[in-house]
């Protein structure tokens, strides 16, 4: 019941785009959004998105994988996209009732969709291939300067680290509850909203108490092998960029600087 | 009246890269009042198949009947006799959420709507069936109990229901001698009383001792079915399927294969001693 949920799950392959150094995937990341932020026109749009759909193929990650992960989100797409429709002002296209679909509206509510789903595959593609582990080992690394102005990075890290680890098994867990409360005929998706509440109680108590207890059990483990925190570790893996890595920083570089020439170039000379 | 199972398959995560086939055309019947064990490796798919012994998996394909009733439709029929199945999962204290021992033991039978009196006297039955006597114990918290109590409060909470057949998962695991002794004890009385009784184990020598029937699971196959002494004249076939037979039996083999007249099917410690102690008696007529 709980198997189906696909975010921040990671698809181990050793595509082109796996092999990429975690840094390099969450600026390039950070950069290609921050691009479509830029972007007004439908030809960069193209630009974007020939480059996302050039980035899943390279990827190797099923495209069904990536419209999976764009399920929950196509209700606030839709939305969006409407009320955009409907409140920009502009020529009218026709009214129903008391509102008035423009042609302006159409193209800002079609331009919000598409940067909306691509901003969601992108970031979806981002922990398809990278696993949680080299993520937050990239993270503490981009926030490693910061600790001198007291940003605790390593305990960021570890924190998500651990957050990200028992996902799964808390997951597994509440799977295991919920079934033995069924079993003894809990029924936990009728009734009324204060049932339903109140019937999440046999399930969060245990839930609780084994997070807990599981805590716990972790930190004697970790005290038990002599951690003390970030100072003086030294690392198993340590991240090392590499040719693919220099070729992936010039492609999202070119890409923004054609995004940001279009830019210019429409509000320069209006074309 | 028994619960048969037609060729059930069942797929996890079908139409991604992590679809698997936890078990594939399973076909069998328990009848009732039996004592049947579920053995196999981990991962062999022993979880996912008792899972659908109640209804809280249903088949990918094939289907699931209890007492001639599909279990999962719609009707209220196919409810009641999902019912009629109770289900211990490993580790069953840590299902435990109320603050009273009372109170989560009549989680279950409150559940399934039966009416104060009633639960007052499950509740009772099923401390009984716990040890724990009820003045002293039933406003106290389940969890100042010792862990063999817990696991014993756990499943009294299923036994309230008074379940026409019982699954139980490794019902004593992580237990000490004396705990899994009193469990195992209980389980026995339930099934002596008429429950059917469904063990999921690990352990060879407990399932020798107390199924009439084994199932082996191998790779989400039905490998083997069979009473214990058919199972475990099979040694072969558990070895490849990562599975041993009783150390009773395995010292026996042994002994034979060093020249003893030994009886290398016997599966009880007592009719071992017998057969070792035939066995040296023979060989000293002989001389």
């Amino acid at each position: 019941m709980l198997n189906d949920i696909t975010l921040g799950q990671y698809i181990p392959s050793n595509s082109l785009i796996h092999r990429l150094d975690p840094r390099t995937k969450i600026i390039g990341l950070l950069l290609y959004i921050s691009g479509i932020f830029i972007v007004e026109s439908y030809l960069a749009y193209a630009f974007l998105g020939a480059f996302g759909i050039t980035v899943v193929r390279l990827s190797e990650v099923p495209i069904k994988m990536i419209l999976r992960s764009l399920k929950p989100l196509w209700f606030i797409v839709l939305f969006t996209a409407l009320i955009h429709l409907f409140v920009t002002p502009g020529t009218p296209i026709m009214t129903v009732g008391s509102f008035t679909m423009t042609w302006e509206g159409l193209d800002q509510g079609l331009l919000m969709g598409i940067r909306l789903l691509l901003l969601m595959s992108f970031a979806t593609l981002l922990t398809y291939t990278t696993s949680p582990i080299a993520l937050t080992d990239a993270i503490e690394r981009l926030l490693k300067p910061l600790s001198r102005f007291g940003v605790p990075a390593h305990e960021l890290a570890m924190m998500m680290t651990i957050a990200l680890r028992f996902i799964p098994t808390l997951i597994d867990e509440t799977d295991r509850i919920m079934k033995a409360q069924r079993s003894r005929g809990a029924d936990f998706s009728s009734g009324s909203l204060l049932r339903r509440v109140r019937c999440l109680i046999p399930l969060l108590v245990p839930l609780f108490i084994s997070a807990f207890r599981r805590a716990d059990e972790l930190a004697v483990a970790m005290e038990a092998r002599c951690y003390r925190g970030g100072d003086h570790r030294t690392r198993m893996h340590t991240l090392a960029y590499t040719s693919l890595d220099r070729n992936a920083y010039i492609a999202v570089f070119v890409l923004l600087a054609i995004i940001i020439a279009i830019r210019i170039g429409k509000t320069c000379y209006g074309m | 009246m028994s619960i048969t199972l037609n060729n059930v398959t069942h797929t996890y995560m079908t139409g991604t890269p992590f679809e698997r086939t936890a078990i594939k055309n399973v076909s069998f019947s328990i009848n009732e009042g039996e004592f049947v064990a579920i053995i196999g490796h981990t991962g062999s798919g022993k979880s996912t198949l008792v899972q659908h012994l109640n209804g809280l998996l249903s088949p990918t394909t094939g289907t699931v009947t209890v007492d001639g009733i599909d279990i999962n439709t719609k009707k209220a029929e196919s409810l009641a006799a999902r019912r009629k199945v109770g289900m211990v999962f490993q580790y069953p204290e840590y299902q435990l959420f109320e603050e009273t021992i009372a109170a989560d033991i009549a989680f279950g039978p409150r559940n399934f709507g039966l009416n104060e009196d009633e639960v007052d006297e499950r509740v009772r039955e099923a401390m009984d069936f716990a040890d724990l006597d009820y003045e002293q114990y039933a406003q106290r918290s389940p969890f100042q109990l010792s862990g063999g109590q817990m696991r014993r409060v756990a499943i009294a909470g299923v036994i309230a229901l008074k379940p026409r057949y019982l699954i139980l998962d490794e019902p004593a695991a992580g237990l000490d001698p004396i705990g899994k002794r009193i469990i195992f004890d209980k389980i026995k009385g339930l099934h002596e009383h008429g429950t059917t009784v469904i063990l999921v184990s690990h352990n060879m020598d407990d399932v020798a001792k107390m199924a009439d029937r084994i199932f082996v699971m191998h790779q989400g196959v039905l490998a083997a079915n069979g009473t214990p002494k058919e199972i475990f004249a099979q040694r072969d076939l558990l070895k490849e399927a990562g599975l041993d037979v009783p150390p009773v039996t395995e010292t026996l083999r042994c002994l034979k294969e060093h020249g003893f007249a030994v009886d290398d099917t016997v599966l009880d410690i007592d009719e071992a001693a017998k057969s070792v102690l035939q066995a040296v008696r023979g060989d000293r007529h002989a001389e």
